[in-house]
C-alpha cells in the first residue's frame, strides 16, 4: 500500500471572506485564462456590454428627466385652466420608451449571461474532469480526495456565482455609480460636494469593516474546521463511543468546540452584516442633508425645484451600487482564487505515454504467421513498428524484471534490485509485510508508475515502448480496495469489457461464485449499487471485482489481496472458479493468507524491497527460511 | 418545523431573535417616514419660502435617519447573535442526539449523511433563520407601511398600486413556483454529477487498470451537459425577475408622473408630495421583490430543515429509562434463551433465530462461522447494543434490559470488528477504557495485548499522536491497541470480534495466552476466522445462517460437525 491517506479537514461553508488569495500577477494570469474560455462568446459578450450600458443609461437618463418634468411641464402649468398637456405627454412617452429599452436590455443581458456562464462552466468542468482522468496515479497518492473534490464543488460553484451574478452586477454597479456621479455633477456641482464627502465616509467604513471581518472570518473558518472535524470523527466512531459509554465526554468536548465556533462566528458575521444597514442608512442621512441644503438653495433661488427632485432621486440610487460593489468585490476575489486552484489542477502534468507498440487482434495465416485483423479472435498480438516495417509479437504474458530499483518519492527506495521472470501461464506469488513492495511490483507492471531506468519487459518488449492503454488492456487487476460504481450489478461487471453480452457477464459472475448472491439481490443483475456498493459486504464486493476481471479475459491477471475479505470456506468454494480463471494466464498474486499462494509456480518473499527468497512452496518450506517461519506463524505480517 | 427548532433555542438567543424584528420594525418605520418629511420640506419650505420649515422638517429627517441607523445596527447585531446562536443550539442538539443513538439508529443513517446534516444543513438553516427574523418582518412591514403612507399622501394616486402590486406579486409568484421544481431536478442532477467525480477519484486505479478514462470522460461530458441544460432550464425563468420588476417600477413612475402631474396642475396635490410618492414606489416594489426571493430561499432550505428534524425526531429505539434501580453486574455469566433477532424487526426476516446457550462466568468461548452467519450480530446483543426481537439474554443472572446501560456496558467490553482510534495520543486513546488508569495499569494492559513493545519503539512512546482514524499505525498494531483499550476497562466479560485478523498467528496466540492468565475470572468470547484462534477455547459455537449449528470443544466438533471440519480443512490444506 503506497496510498498516503492524508485526510484534509473539510473547510465547510462559511462566506467568501478570508479566502487566501494569490499574488496580483497570478490573479492577472487567472483572469486571462478565464477569458480564453470566454473567447467563443465574443458576440454574446459584446451584446451584453451594450445591453449593460443601455440599461444603466436609461435609468440614469430617466431620473434626469425629472428636472424638466418639474420645471417645464408641471411647474408652469400649475393653476392654469385647460392646460396644454400634449408636451407633458410627449416627454412621458419618451421616458416610457427609454425605460422600455432599459428593461429589454436587462432581459437580453441576463439571458445571454446565463448562456455564457453555463456553457463556460460546462467547458471548464469537462476540461477539468478529462484532465483529471489523465493524471498519473502519483497525483492521486499525494492529493486527498476531498481536496480534489472541492475543485468541483466549492470552486466551480463560486465561479458560477461570479460569472452568472457577481460579475454582471459588479460591472453594472460600476457603470451606474460613474453615470450617476456624472449626472449629479451636471445637475449641481455644489450639491455634489456633499456626495463626495459621503463617499469618503462610506469608503472608510467599508475599509474598516472589511479589515475586521476578513480577520474574523479566518478565525471562524478555523473554528468551523475544528468543529466539523470533530463531528466527522465522532460520528465515524460512534459505535466505539457507545461501547465505551463515552457519550458524556464527547458531548462535553463538542460543546466546547461549538462555543468557540459560535464566538468566532458572531464576531465575523457582525462585521459583515453591519455593512448593509450602515450603508443604506448613511444614504438616508445623505438624502436628508441634500434635501435641506437643496431646499435652502432653492429658496435662495440658486437651484430650481426640478433639479432638487432629480438630485434627491440620484442620492438614493448612488449608495446601493456602492454597497454592492464592496460586497461583490470579495466574491470576485474568492472566485478568482477558486479559478486559480482549478487551473492549477489543469496544469498538473498528465501521464506521459510515448509507446508506439499497440495491441491488435490477430489471426494466424496458413504459414503460421501472425496477421492483424479487425475483429475479436481471442488471439492478441503486439504490433511493433520497426523502421518502416511492422512486426507482430504474440501476446503471451511473459514478464521480466531485470534489476529494477524504484522509489516513489526519489528518497526512500521501495524496490531494490529486483529481478524476476514470469513465463506465460505461470502463477507468481508475492509474500511479505506491509511496505515490502508487493503492490509496487504490480503497479510497475501496468505502468501506474514508471521506472526511470527501465528494466521491465513484456513479451520481450520494453514496457515503455508499449502504449499505456494497450498494456493495461492486456491485463486484468483485482485490487486490494474493491471499488464499484453507481449502476447495476450487470454494468459493474461489464466494466471489464464494455461489449460483453449478458451471457458473458453471467458466466463471469458464476466463475467468481457471485452468481448465487447476485440472484438473491432485490433485482438480481439489475440491482442498482449505490455509493461504492455500500449495501454489499466486503466479501461480496470482492467477488464482483473478480467477476469484473474475469469478463475482461486478458492474458495477464493481477490479484492484489483479491480474496482477503472472503472467508476461507467461501474461498474454498470459489477456488475452482479461480483455478479456471487463472488457467493459461500469467497470474501475479499478492495474498496475506498463505493458503492462497501455496500452489504458485514461484513464490517471492519480499522484505524491504528485496526478494529474499524464491521458489515454489515445497522448496521454500524445505529451505526453512523466512517463508517457513511465516507459514508456521513464527512471524508477523502486517 | 420552525416551532420544533424554536424549542431548541436558548432563552438568551430567543430574546435576541425577538428583539431583531422589533428593531427592524423601528428601522422600517423611520425609513417609511422619511419621504413624508421630504414632502413637507418641499411643500411647506421651498414652495412657501419658509426656511424655518425646511430646517425643522429637514432636521426631523436627519434625526430619523440617525435613529434608523441605530436601529439598523442593533438589528444587525441581534440578528447575527440570534442566528449564530440558533446554529449553535441546533448543532448541539443534533450532536447530542446522535451520541444517544443506538446501533440500530446509526444503521439507519449513513455516516456521510449524518455529517452533512451537522455541517452543511446547519449552515443552511442559519442563513434561513437569519432571513426569517430579518426579511420576513422587514419586507411585509415596508410594503404595508409604504402603501399606507402613499395612500395618506394621495388616495387617488395610490389606486395605481391596486393594479401594480397584484400584477407584480402574481408574476413573481408564478416565476418562483415554476422555478422551484426545475431547480430540484437540476440539483439532483448536480449531486449525481459530483457523485460521479467522487467515484472516479476513489476508484481511479480501477478506471486506469481497465483503461476506461475515455469511457468515463464521455459519460461525464454527457451528464455535465445535462446539468448545464437543467441549469438553463431552471434559471431562464429566474432571469425574468429583474426585468419584470423594472417594468412594473418604471410603469409606476410613468403613471404616477402623468396622473400626479395632472393632479398638481389641477391644484389638488403639491410637488413635494409627488417627489415623496416616487420614493414610496421604490420602497413598495423593492419589498415585493424581496418577498419573492425570501419565498424561494425558504422553500429551498426546507430540504435542510427536514433532514435535520429527521435526526432530531428519530426515536431512540433503545433506552434504559424504565430501569429505576442501578444494579451492579454480579458476574460474567451469559445466558441466551430462545433469542430471535432481526435488524429490520421483522419476524419473517430473522438474522438470528432461536439461539440458546449458557456461558459460565470465566469461560472462554470461541465463535466460528462463515461470512454472514451473524457472529457479530450475536455478540452485539450481549452489551445490549441491539435489543432482541424475542426471547431474552441474561448477564450475571439478570435480563440485560434491566440494567442501566452504562453499568452493563462498562462490564461488557467489546472490541469491534470495524474499530476506530481517535485523534490524540496513544495514551489518550487507551484511557477511553478507564479514564483514571495509572501508567502502570496502561502498560500492563498493553503488555497483555502485545502492544507495549511496538508503542515503546515509537520515539514518543505512549505520547505518540495518532491521526484521525489512527492512520499512522499498521492494521495489526491498531487491533492490538483496541484490545488494550478494552482490557483497561477491567470488564467481567470481554468480547473480541475478529479483533486479531491482521495480527500474525504467533502474536495472536501470545495475546490469548496473556488473556488467559491475566483475565482468569473474565468471561472471554472470541470470534475468529482462523481455527487456531479459537481451538483452545473451553467451548466453540458454530454458527450457520443465524442458527447455532453446534457447540463443543475443538475435538468434539472436529469429529461431529461438518461445517467446522470444512473450515478446519480449508485452513489446514497449506500445512498438510
Amino acid at each position: 500500500m503506497n496510498q498516503k491517506n492524508t485526510r484534509v479537514q473539510s473547510g465547510g461553508p462559511g462566506g467568501p471572506r478570508g479566502v487566501p488569495m494569490g499574488k496580483p500577477e497570478e490573479i492577472k494570469k487567472t483572469i486571462k485564462r478565464i477569458f480564453v474560455y470566454l473567447k467563443g462568446f465574443r458576440l454574446h459578450i459584446a451584446a451584453v456590454a451594450v445591453c449593460l450600458l443601455v440599461s444603466a443609461a436609461s435609468s440614469i437618463a430617466c431620473t434626469y428627466f425629472l428636472k424638466p418634468l418639474f420645471n417645464n411641464f408641471i411647474g408652469p402649468l400649475i393653476g392654469r385652466q385647460n392646460p396644454d398637456l400634449s408636451e407633458f405627454a410627449r416627454i412621458l412617452t419618451l421616458m416610457a420608451l427609454l425605460y422600455l429599452s432599459g428593461v429589454v436590455a436587462l432581459y437580453i443581458q441576463n439571458r445571454l449571461m446565463l448562456e455564457v456562464s453555463t456553457r463556460t462552466l460546462y467547458r471548464i468542468r469537462a476540461d477539468l474532469f478529462s484532465h483529471m482522468e489523465k493524471l498519473p496515479i502519483s497525483y492521486f497518492d499525494t492529493h486527498a480526495t476531498g481536496e480534489t473534490m472541492s475543485r468541483y464543488t466549492n470552486d466551480i460553484d463560486t465561479l458560477r456565482n461570479m460569472l452568472g451574478q457577481s460579475l454582471p452586477q459588479f460591472l453594472s454597479s460600476a457603470v451606474t455609480v460613474v453615470g450617476v456621479f456624472l449626472a449629479m455633477l451636471l445637475l449641481s456641482p455644489s450639491l455634489t460636494i456633499l456626495v463626495v464627502l459621503m463617499l469618503l465616509i462610506m469608503l472608510k467604513i467599508i475599509a474598516v469593516l472589511g479589515k475586521r471581518s476578513g480577520a474574523a472570518f479566518k478565525r471562524q473558518q478555523r473554528a468551523l474546521g475544528n468543529a466539523n472535524g470533530y463531528i466527522e470523527e465522532m460520528i465515524e466512531g460512534q459505535k466505539v463511543v457507545k461501547v465505551f459509554c463515552h457519550e458524556p465526554v464527547s458531548k462535553q468536548e463538542f460543546d466546547k468546540l461549538n462555543e468557540t465556533l459560535c464566538d468566532a462566528s458572531v464576531e465575523a458575521n457582525t462585521a459583515a452584516f453591519l455593512l448593509m444597514p450602515i450603508m443604506s442608512n448613511l444614504s438616508y442621512i445623505h438624502y436628508a442633508f441634500t434635501a435641506v441644503v437643496g431646499s435652502l438653495m432653492a429658496i435662495a433661488g440658486m437651484l430650481d425645484l426640478g433639479t432638487v427632485a432629480a438630485f434627491l432621486q440620484y442620492t438614493r440610487s448612488f449608495s446601493q451600487p456602492i454597497t454592492q460593489i464592496s460586497q461583490q468585490f470579495n466574491t470576485l476575489l474568492s472566485a478568482l482564487a477558486g479559478a486559480e486552484r482549478i487551473f492549477r489542477l489543469m496544469d498538473e502534468q498528465v501521464e506521459t505515454d510515448n509507446g508506439d507498440v499497440t495491441l491488435v487482434n490477430a489471426v494466424r495465416d496458413e504459414n503460421g504467421e501472425l496477421q492483424e485483423c479487425d475483429h475479436r479472435t481471442g488471439l492478441w498480438a503486439w504490433r511493433v513498428p520497426e523502421g518502416d516495417g511492422v512486426s507482430y509479437v504474440e501476446v503471451r504474458g511473459a514478464v521480466v524484471f531485470d534489476h529494477v530499483t524504484f522509489s516513489y518519492d526519489g528518497k526512500k527506495t521501495v524496490l531494490n534490485d529486483v529481478s524476476l521472470y514470469a513465463k506465460p501461464g505461470q502463477k507468481i506469488a508475492f509474500v511479505g509485510s506491509t511496505g515490502a513492495g508487493k503492490t509496487t511490483i504490480t503497479n510497475l507492471i501496468n505502468r501506474f508508475y514508471d521506472v526511470p531506468g527501465g528494466g521491465i519487459t513484456y513479451d520481450g518488449i520494453p514496457i515503455e515502448r508499449i502504449h499505456k492503454g494497450d498494456l493495461r488492456r492486456s491485463m486484468s487487476m483485482v485490487l486490494q480496495d474493491t471499488h464499484l460504481f453507481t449502476g447495476t450489478v450487470m454494468e459493474n461487471i461489464r466494466y471489464g469489457k464494455l461489449d460483453a453480452t449478458d451471457e458473458e457477464v453471467v458466466k463471469a459472475a458464476s466463475l467468481a461464485n457471485a452468481d448465487s448472491f447476485i440472484r438473491h439481490l432485490p433485482h438480481g443483475y439489475d440491482t442498482v449499487l449505490q455509493s461504492d456498493g455500500d449495501n454489499l459486504s466486503q466479501g461480496q464486493r470482492q467477488l464482483l471485482a473478480i467477476a469484473r476481471a474475469a469478463v475482461a479475459d486478458p492474458p495477464v491477471l493481477v490479484l492484489d489481496e483479491a480474496t482477503s475479505s472472503i472467508d476461507t470456506r467461501t474461498e474454498a468454494l470459489i477456488e475452482r472458479g479461480m483455478d479456471s480463471l487463472m488457467e493459461g494466464r500469467t497470474v501475479f498474486v499478492i495474498a496475506h493468507r498463505l493458503s492462497t499462494v501455496r500452489n504458485s509456480n514461484a513464490i517471492m518473499v519480499l522484505e524491504q524491497g528485496r526478494i529474499i527468497e524464491r521458489g515454489d512452496h515445497d522448496d521454500l518450506i524445505a529451505a526453512r527460511g523466512k517463508y517457513y517461519q511465516l507459514y508456521t506463524g513464527m512471524f508477523e505480517l502486517d | 418545523m420552525l416551532k420544533q427548532f424554536w424549542g431548541y433555542l436558548e432563552p438568551r438567543y430567543r430574546r435576541q431573535a425577538i428583539l431583531t424584528p422589533v428593531f427592524i420594525l423601528a428601522e422600517v418605520v423611520m425609513e417609511v417616514l422619511i419621504p413624508l418629511q421630504m414632502a413637507k420640506v418641499i411643500n411647506l419650505g421651498v414652495n412657501l419660502g419658509d426656511i424655518n420649515a425646511v430646517l425643522v422638517h429637514g432636521g426631523a429627517m436627519v434625526v430619523m435617519a440617525l435613529l434608523s441607523l441605530v436601529f439598523g445596527v442593533l438589528a444587525a447585531k441581534t440578528s447575527v447573535n440570534a442566528s449564530v446562536g440558533f446554529a449553535k443550539n441546533i448543532r448541539q442538539a443534533l450532536f447530542h442526539k446522535v451520541q444517544d443513538f443506538s446501533f440500530a439508529n446509526v444503521d439507519r443513517f449513513s455516516t456521510a449523511s449524518l455529517v452533512t446534516r451537522l455541517t452543511t444543513d446547519v449552515t443552511n438553516m442559519q442563513t434561513a433563520f437569519m432571513m426569517c427574523i430579518r426579511m420576513l418582518v422587514r419586507s411585509p412591514v415596508m410594503l404595508i407601511g409604504a402603501t399606507f403612507m402613499a395612500a395618506y399622501i394621495s388616495p387617488k394616486l395610490a389606486l395605481i398600486f391596486l393594479v401594480v402590486i397584484p400584477v407584480l406579486g402574481g408574476l413573481l409568484g408564478v416565476i418562483a413556483a415554476k422555478t422551484f421544481p426545475r431547480f430540484q431536478v437540476m440539483l439532483a442532477k448536480y449531486d449525481a454529477l459530483n457523485a460521479r467525480v467522487q467515484e472516479n477519484l476513489t476508484a481511479i486505479r480501477v478506471v486506469k487498470a481497465f483503461v476506461r478514462e475515455d469511457y468515463e470522460i464521455e459519460k461525464f461530458d454527457a451528464s455535465a451537459d445535462d446539468v448545464r441544460a437543467a441549469m438553463v432550464r431552471s434559471e431562464k425563468l429566474l432571469v425574468w425577475n429583474g426585468p419584470v420588476m423594472q417594468f412594473c417600477m418604471y410603469g409606476c413612475m410613468i403613471a404616477i408622473s402623468w396622473f400626479g402631474g395632472k393632479l398638481i396642475i389641477g391644484g389638488s396635490m403639491q410637488i413635494g408630495d409627488l417627489m415623496s410618492f416616487i420614493s414610496y414606489v421604490s420602497q413598495i416594489l423593492m419589498s415585493l421583490m424581496m418577498l419573492s426571493m425570501i419565498f424561494v430561499m425558504l422553500v429551498m432550505s426546507r430540504a435542510s430543515a427536514s433532514r435535520i428534524s429527521e435526526v432530531l425526531n428519530e426515536t431512540l429505539d433503545l433506552t434504559d429509562d424504565n430501569v429505576t434501580e442501578d444494579v451492579p453486574v454480579k458476574d460474567g455469566s451469559i445466558v441466551f434463551e430462545h433469542v430471535d433477532f432481526s435488524y429490520s424487526k421483522d419476524k419473517d426476516v430473522l438474522n438470528l433465530s432461536d439461539i440458546n446457550f449458557s456461558i459460565a462466568s470465566g469461560e472462554t468461548i470461541g465463535i466460528i462461522g462463515g461470512t454472514g452467519s451473524a457472529k457479530s450480530t450475536l455478540v452485539q446483543l450481549i452489551p445490549r447494543l441491539y435489543d432482541v426481537l424475542d426471547g431474552r439474554i441474561l448477564v450475571g443472572g439478570r435480563d440485560v434490559r434491566e440494567y442501566k446501560l452504562d453499568t452493563l456496558r462498562r462490564q461488557v467490553a467489546m472490541v469491534l470488528q470495524k474499530n476506530v482510534l481517535f485523534s490524540g495520543t496513544i495514551r489518550e486513546n487507551l484511557l477511553w477504557g478507564d479514564e483514571n488508569a495509572t501508567q502502570e495499569q496502561v502498560e500492563e494492559a498493553c503488555r497483555a495485548a502485545q502492544a507495549h513493545d511496538f508503542i515503546k519503539s515509537f520515539p514518543d512512546g505512549y505520547e505518540t499522536e495518532l491521526g484521525q482514524g489512527g492512520v499512522n499505525v499498521s492494521g495489526g498494531q491498531k487491533q492490538r491497541l483496541c484490545i488494550a483499550r478494552a482490557l483497561l476497562a477491567h470488564p467481567k466479560i470481554i468480547i473480541l470480534d475478529d479483533s486479531t485478523s491482521a495480527v500474525d498467528t504467533a502474536t495472536d496466540s501470545k495475546i490469548r495466552a496473556a488473556l488467559h492468565e491475566k483475565l482468569a475470572g473474565t468471561t472471554t468470547i472470541i470470534i475468529a476466522q482462523r481455527i487456531t484462534s479459537v481451538m483452545d477455547a473451553d467451548r466453540i459455537i458454530v454458527l450457520d445462517d443465524g442458527k447455532i449449528d453446534a457447540i463443543g470443544t475443538h475435538e468434539q466438533l472436529l469429529q461431529s460437525n461438518a461445517i467446522y471440519r470444512e473450515v478446519y480443512e480449508s485452513q489446514q490444506k497449506g500445512v498438510a
